[in-house]
């Protein structure tokens, strides 16, 4: 078990308990926390999971893909370390993780 | 009020990874069951609703019950369409609609062994790639001159033909189904075709298609006309009943007549729509459908409908990584079919969204970039 912070466009704080294994989408969704919609249910099909890593756990969640990284490459309030969520999966080393959500998602 | 005994759940994965194994139940779920309850929502699941009486504002379940409402929402989604031909109800000829179909279907999964699809739509074609991943040996029949006819253009039809070919499914086209041949015990043992023809069959998964689930609806005497008719706000005639998703025929804003569509993007936003009206905030439903489909390492993503057109413009090609066709009508973008390529699937959308006229010969040249098409932002 671990945690994940998500912090809402105004600032609101959310934290989520996570197995291993599970995506950054999935928790959120699952945490009914707002401003993750996770639409195509993991697919990687919608880009209505975006988050965007806090720079220090960057290293931890990796660089998007070939196809994630089109799909962000649309968004407006696209990131440096921008993701995914459906694209992360979480492992114990991401305990403690905070990410912030966009105003927007696609 | 659900009459599956399961929380409402994702159906995109029963013809893919839940139908592989890949992904446990749990994982379909839209939200664990715990949300619900922690909302003060009650789900009651494996229970029929059987009849609404709008006079007095009830409805009987299978239980036994009744239930008042001051509001009512119908996503009552859509049913199977049969076929109906000699030998349709042999053992061993299945459909896939829902998690338990999924599961049979799975257990019969086993490599060396003989599947028959009948019906090269988005649910035979993913089938027929999850089945093929699990070494069984498959064979798809398609009554019409190309695959997913009724959804998509002539290149992007090929392209799958081609890959499931090359990935050893035996694709036919033009392939009539007239019934099924009997085997030992009741047990289908092949399909016959109206060449006279025969393909032998262990398993046969018949998917041609689905109806809007509208029985509920009219009994309560609500128009019905392939799907409930709802208006732009989710509103059936009877301003206390809603109704949501595949069931529905809806006042599209964005086409401007009446639409049903079967997706998931429209059933999520109209469940949205449906939220506001309820909450008093008008909010119509004026959203560009998009569709998906994952068939091996293919990723097919949609938007707009594709129908009327008058003009195709491919960008790339079907050798390349990634390729997109461009559907135009009066020089105007109104649908989008990419294959592996998420930017022009992007792109397409907000194209579609503005309505944009566009020169062809820039959605051609690769030396365009895609994303200097656009203008302004994605709308949200």
């Amino acid at each position: 078990m671990g945690k994940v912070t998500f912090i809402e466009h105004d600032q609101t704080e959310h934290v989520a308990e996570f197995k291993a294994g599970s995506s950054v989408m999935q928790i959120a969704v699952d945490s009914a926390i707002p401003g993750i919609d996770g639409d195509c249910g993991g697919e990687c099909a919608c880009g209505t999971c975006h988050v965007i890593v806090t720079n220090e756990w960057f290293s931890k969640t990796g660089t998007p893909g070939n196809e994630e990284e089109q799909m962000l490459s649309m968004t407006p309030e696209r990131a440096s370390t921008s993701r995914l969520g459906c694209q992360v999966v979480l492992t114990d080393e991401m305990d403690g993780m905070t990410v912030h959500l966009p105003e927007f998602q696609m | 009020m659900g009459n599956e005994p399961h929380p409402p759940y994702q159906r995109p994965p029963l013809s893919k990874n839940y139908l592989t194994g890949d992904v446990d139940q749990e994982s379909l779920y839209l939200k664990p069951r715990s949300v619900y309850e922690n909302a003060g929502h009650q789900l009651r699941l494996g229970v029929r609703v059987e009849q609404i009486d709008r006079d007095s504002s009830t409805i009987s379940l299978s239980d036994q019950s009744r239930l008042q409402y001051d509001r009512l929402v119908l996503a009552t989604g859509s049913h199977l369409r049969h076929l109906n031909a000699p030998g349709a109800d042999l053992n061993g000829i299945h459909y896939l609609h829902d998690i338990a179909d999924s599961e049979v279907l799975r257990e019969q999964l086993v490599a060396g062994k003989r599947l028959v699809v009948v019906g090269g739509g988005y649910i035979g074609l993913e089938v027929a790639a999850s089945a093929n991943k699990k070494g069984v040996n498959v064979t798809v029949l398609e009554a019409a001159e190309r695959l997913m006819q009724r959804v998509t253009g002539p290149e992007i039809s090929a392209f799958f033909y081609d890959k499931h070919r090359g990935a050893g499914v035996d694709v036919r086209l033009n392939t009539a189904v007239t019934g099924f041949e009997e085997g030992d015990q009741g047990h289908v043992a092949g399909v016959t075709l109206a060449d006279g023809g025969t393909v032998p069959a262990d398993i046969v998964l018949v998917s041609i298609g689905v109806i809007p689930e509208t029985a509920l609806a009219k009994g309560a005497g609500l128009p019905c006309d392939n799907g409930i008719i709802v208006d732009e706000f989710t509103r059936t005639e009877d301003p206390a009943i809603l109704a949501i998703g595949d069931c529905t025929r809806h006042r599209n804003l964005f086409f401007e007549k009446m639409q049903r569509l079967e997706s998931v993007a429209n059933a999520v936003d109209q469940a949205r729509t449906a939220a506001a009206t309820l909450m008093g905030e008008e909010k119509p439903y004026d959203s560009v459908p998009w569709f998906w489909s994952n068939q091996y390492d293919v990723r097919l993503q949609m938007v707009g409908l594709s129908q009327n057109h008058d003009q195709r413009v491919v960008r790339g090609s079907p050798e390349d990584k990634g390729f997109a066709v461009f559907y135009l009508r009066e020089g105007c973008v109104i649908a989008v079919d990419a294959v592996n390529l998420p930017l022009a699937f992007l792109v397409g959308k907000t194209l579609v969204q503005q309505r944009r006229t566009i020169n062809p010969e820039l959605l051609e040249d690769p030396d365009t970039e895609l994303k200097s098409l656009v203008n302004g932002r994605l709308q949200s």
